[in-house]
């Protein structure tokens, strides 16, 4: 593995003139912003706290438009990220100040339905949620459903590997998506996978989830399911979180895959409730919200097996919901919760750790002494049957040092799910934000097999240089997260 | 008897030398699928007494296994707490291996149901072709965290690193399981298929001379009531293991080719495949047409062509992609096997 490790984000130097032309050149009319005016919206995704301001935004309008536009940006050394709905929560579409954006946003159609064959094939600006609209008149759907599915697109999904609701049972993207077209950073387009997802290496493996690293992805095929007969959701409530997280891991452990199975904590349900005006029942500390679906006959036993389990843990009210208006109902508190616990403080920081299921209560119960130590207060709201925990941290970044008090929290909590034999991201991606957790997680030879995979498809390192893999040089203590002795856990991060 | 601890440097050791020699090992777990793939070449690297349980807690429905345990092994002993392997796992004659099974990268008749070998990879350890211990994924159903290596060795025939530890998911045993037999031809069984698949508790639906075979399983009471509207004969669950590990009569005999046949599933069935397996997606075809014209065949339908097996040992295991690709695949492999030497010429000829 030959790796020579660089500096973190070294800055390339202005692009010539001859690199506007062509760009120009390249896109339609109105397929290049570079007025600081409409650059604004793209200096950021979902993870608000950092922003750059790109050199300019190509929004190309076909797979071909793409293909020239990595190519320039390739002949004269331009870095590029892409974006598709910019919904990441990571960082994962944060411009770089020396490099374009390269919006996929455009790319918007569904090239086909196909109901015999079970697949869709789309471009990658298509939202998700657009898929299963469109599939539901063929009685399917496109099973991963993240929170955000209203504004992701299935191009941002691939990078991240998105999950959702439902992917204890349906699984994350990886597990749906069979094939993908897809450019390297010097504009060629490969193929990737087949009707069933295979390959003589599965290279498609390796770019679900690379964060846009490896190539900008143009189509996918994605498997589609058949909607279930039978769907029961079922919202119990827990006088204790303790009780709660019990309940979840009595529910894996009884062999039970609930098509979604979440939890919500008090600050969350608090939240919720004032935002939607869902009532839940005085004295609850927390809430399971779990689905059932299937076949009609199978779906009743595994109703009837999950209730009594969450009976049996204490669940002190138990509400059920079996038409679609009823389940839309029962699962606005958890669908409402970023924005509602949003209202709650002026800024919040979501964490996106993983564990093993059986470790959820006392996980969450450190979370607990860590949010009083620190002073920050912490909503849980997550996916609990996957051990996918997604901490809330509030605070107000305009108080001084508190942005840096609240990295360091989250810190701990990415500490605290290693140490219990989790990973550090569980959906939302590493990008720029967990680079430090990178080095905890992975020792310097597997980071540099990362890197020399990175340059096995992108050799210039022009997409979305300087995230998701951390240089073996930056992890200066192998093995350690930087928090200790005061140290900004992000003070190494470029800050625009 | 030595240590694991030891085994693993050892495999390190080994690997290393024959890195800086430049000599090829082939990996072998327990051999039983030696006649899979291109001629296997170089000094045996046997993994078979690597083996055993990592770690395995039944509440959690994960295990960790060393490569070399045969995947009997582990069925029972999660058998034990009423739990299987999420992927039906083909194995040849002898005990063949996890590692082995990983490698090939093969699914049983369960995949459109259940997923696939590479659905339910959760992490792995390997040693690269340099010598290199290194560790991707984990114990946990979600992990974004690095490039999902674990999965890209699935089907890789080892020739991407020696797989020392893998991490699976695992699934609920079905309380009862039943097979239904449906004389009828290939059009009528995939419509049925298609009006029975999310509505009844499928867990492997093949077609051969002429007759649908359905399996399920799942709840007691649902199994009955599904085995009702299906009517039909009772058949039985052996055709399944027959058709897991490739030896079901209907597959044909040497001295053609077996090959699959990956497809849309509704795609017609022509070239007429002697086995049809997930639903239509996967079809075996025993031939004696050259390579080429298979893959082209397969093409047409809009899919690939995967060779198993056959009389001549040099033929590759899939198309040469498209040649930028092919090379994109040289640079994938040169990562991580950079001199060629971990199964070379297993799975191509060209690495
Ligand atoms: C309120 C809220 C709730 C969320 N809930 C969930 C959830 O439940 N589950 C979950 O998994 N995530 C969730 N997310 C995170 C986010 O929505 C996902 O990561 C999503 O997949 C990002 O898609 P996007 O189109 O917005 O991508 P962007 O944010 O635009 O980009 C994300 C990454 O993908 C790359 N990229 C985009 N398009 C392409 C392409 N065509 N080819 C190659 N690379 C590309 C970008 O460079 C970037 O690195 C949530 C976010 C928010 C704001």
């Amino acid at each position: 593995m030959q790796y020579t490790p660089m500096k973190d984000s070294p800055a390339s130097p202005t692009p010539p003139a001859a690199f506007w032309r062509e760009l120009r050149k390249a896109l339609p009319a109105d397929g290049l912003l570079v007025k600081p005016g409409d650059l604004g919206a793209y200096e950021c995704d979902g993870l608000t706290v950092y922003k750059a301001r790109p050199l300019a935004v190509a929004l190309p309008r076909t797979r071909e438009q793409v293909g020239a536009v990595l190519r320039i940006c390739n002949r004269h050394a331009v870095p590029v990220v892409a974006r598709g709905g910019g919904t990441s929560l990571s960082g994962g579409a944060l411009p770089r100040t020396d490099g374009i954006v390269l919006s996929l946003a455009r790319l918007n159609r569904i090239l086909a339905i196909d109901p015999e064959n079970q697949t869709a094939r789309l471009e990658p600006g298509v939202r998700n949620l657009a898929v299963s609209e469109a599939a539901a008149a063929y009685g399917l759907f496109y099973a991963p459903d993240p929170s955000s599915q209203i504004a992701c697109t299935i191009g941002g999904n691939i990078a991240e590997n998105a999950g959702g609701v439902h992917c204890l049972k349906y699984g994350l993207t990886v597990h749906n998506v069979l094939a993908v077209k897809m450019f390297t950073s010097d504009g060629v387009l490969h193929e990737l996978g087949g009707p069933t997802a295979e390959g003589p290496l599965d290279l498609l493996a390796l770019v679900v989830g690379s964060e846009g690293l490896l190539g900008v992805v143009v189509e996918a095929t994605v498997q589609l399911k058949p909607k279930p007969q039978a769907v029961v959701a079922l919202l119990a409530a827990f006088r204790s979180l303790e009780q709660a997280a019990g309940a979840v891991s009595a529910v894996i452990a009884a062999g039970i895959v609930p098509a979604g199975l979440e939890l919500m904590d008090r600050l969350a349900i608090q939240a919720a409730g004032a935002y939607t005006g869902q009532h839940y029942p005085p004295g609850t500390e927390a809430v399971v919200l779990a689905e059932v679906d299937g076949d009609d006959g199978t779906c009743a036993l595994e109703y009837a097996h999950l209730r009594a389990i969450l009976k049996a843990q204490k669940a002190f009210a138990l509400d059920e919901a079996r038409t679609s208006e009823e389940r839309r109902l029962l699962w606005a508190g958890r669908k409402s919760a970023f924005p509602a616990v949003g209202r709650l403080a002026p800024d919040y920081y979501c964490m996106d750790g993983t564990i093993p299921r059986r470790a959820l209560v006392e996980v969450l119960a450190q979370i607990a002494v860590l949010s009083a130590q620190y002073g920050l207060p912490v909503a849980n709201v997550f996916h609990a049957g996957d051990g996918n925990l997604h901490p809330l941290i509030l605070y107000d970044a305009r108080r001084p040092g508190e942005l840096a008090r609240v990295e360091q929290l989250g810190g701990d909590i990415l500490k605290l799910c290693l140490a219990h034999g989790g990973t550090i991201s569980g959906e939302h991606g590493v990008g720029v934000e967990k680079l430090d957790g990178m080095c905890a997680q992975f020792t310097p030879a597997e980071l540099v097999a990362f890197h020399a995979l990175k340059a096995a498809f992108d050799p210039y390192e022009l997409l979305n240089r300087g995230k998701a893999i951390p240089t073996p040089a930056r992890c200066v203590e192998p093995g350690g997260m930087h928090v200790h002795g005061g140290r900004v856990p992000f003070g190494h991060l470029e800050r625009y | 008897m030595t240590s694991h601890t030891e085994a693993v440097e050892q495999v390190c050791a080994t690997v290393q030398t024959a890195y800086e020699r430049g000599t090829p090992l082939e990996i072998v777990g327990s051999g039983s699928r030696r006649h899979w793939g291109r001629e296997p070449i170089g000094e045996p690297l046997v993994l078979a007494s690597y083996r055993g349980i990592v770690a395995y807690e039944p509440s959690e429905y994960v295990i960790t296994v060393r490569a070399g345990t045969p995947i009997a092994d582990i069925e029972a002993a999660v058998a034990a707490h009423g739990q299987t392997l999420a992927a039906e796992l083909p194995r040849g004659a002898g005990p063949s291996t996890i590692g082995g099974a990983v490698a090939l990268g093969l699914t049983g008749p369960s995949r459109p149901y259940a997923g696939s070998l590479r659905d339910a990879i959760l992490g792995a350890r390997i040693v690269t072709g340099t010598g290199q211990l290194l560790r991707f994924g984990g114990q946990v159903l979600k992990n974004v965290a690095g490039f999902d290596v674990s999965r890209l060795m699935v089907g890789a025939y080892g020739t991407l690193g020696v797989l020392m530890e893998v991490s699976l998911r695992l699934h609920p045993q079905p309380e009862e399981s039943a097979v239904c037999v449906l004389a009828c031809d290939w059009a009528t069984a995939r419509s049925r298929l298609l009006g029975w698949t999310g509505r009844l508790p499928l867990t492997g639906a093949c077609y051969y001379e002429g007759r649908l075979h359905v399996r399920l399983g799942g709840r007691a009471a649902a199994i009955g009531r599904a085995v009702q509207e299906i009517g039909g004969e009772t058949g039985s669950a052996d055709t399944f293991f027959a058709l897991r590990d490739l030896r079901l009569d209907a597959l044909g005999v040497p001295p053609a080719a077996l090959w699959r046949l990956l497809v849309p599933p509704a795609a017609p069935l022509d070239p007429p495949a002697s086995v049809v397996d997930w639903g239509g997606a996967q079809r075996f075809w025993a031939t004696q047409e050259p390579a080429g014209v298979v893959h082209a065949l397969a093409a047409r339908l809009g899919g690939q062509a995967v060779r198993l097996a056959g009389a001549d040992r040099q033929e590759d295991v899939w198309a040469a992609p498209a040649p930028a690709t092919m090379a994109l695949y040289g640079r994938v492999k040169a990562v991580l096997d950079p001199r060629h030497i971990l199964n070379r010429g297993r799975l191509s000829a060209r690495w």
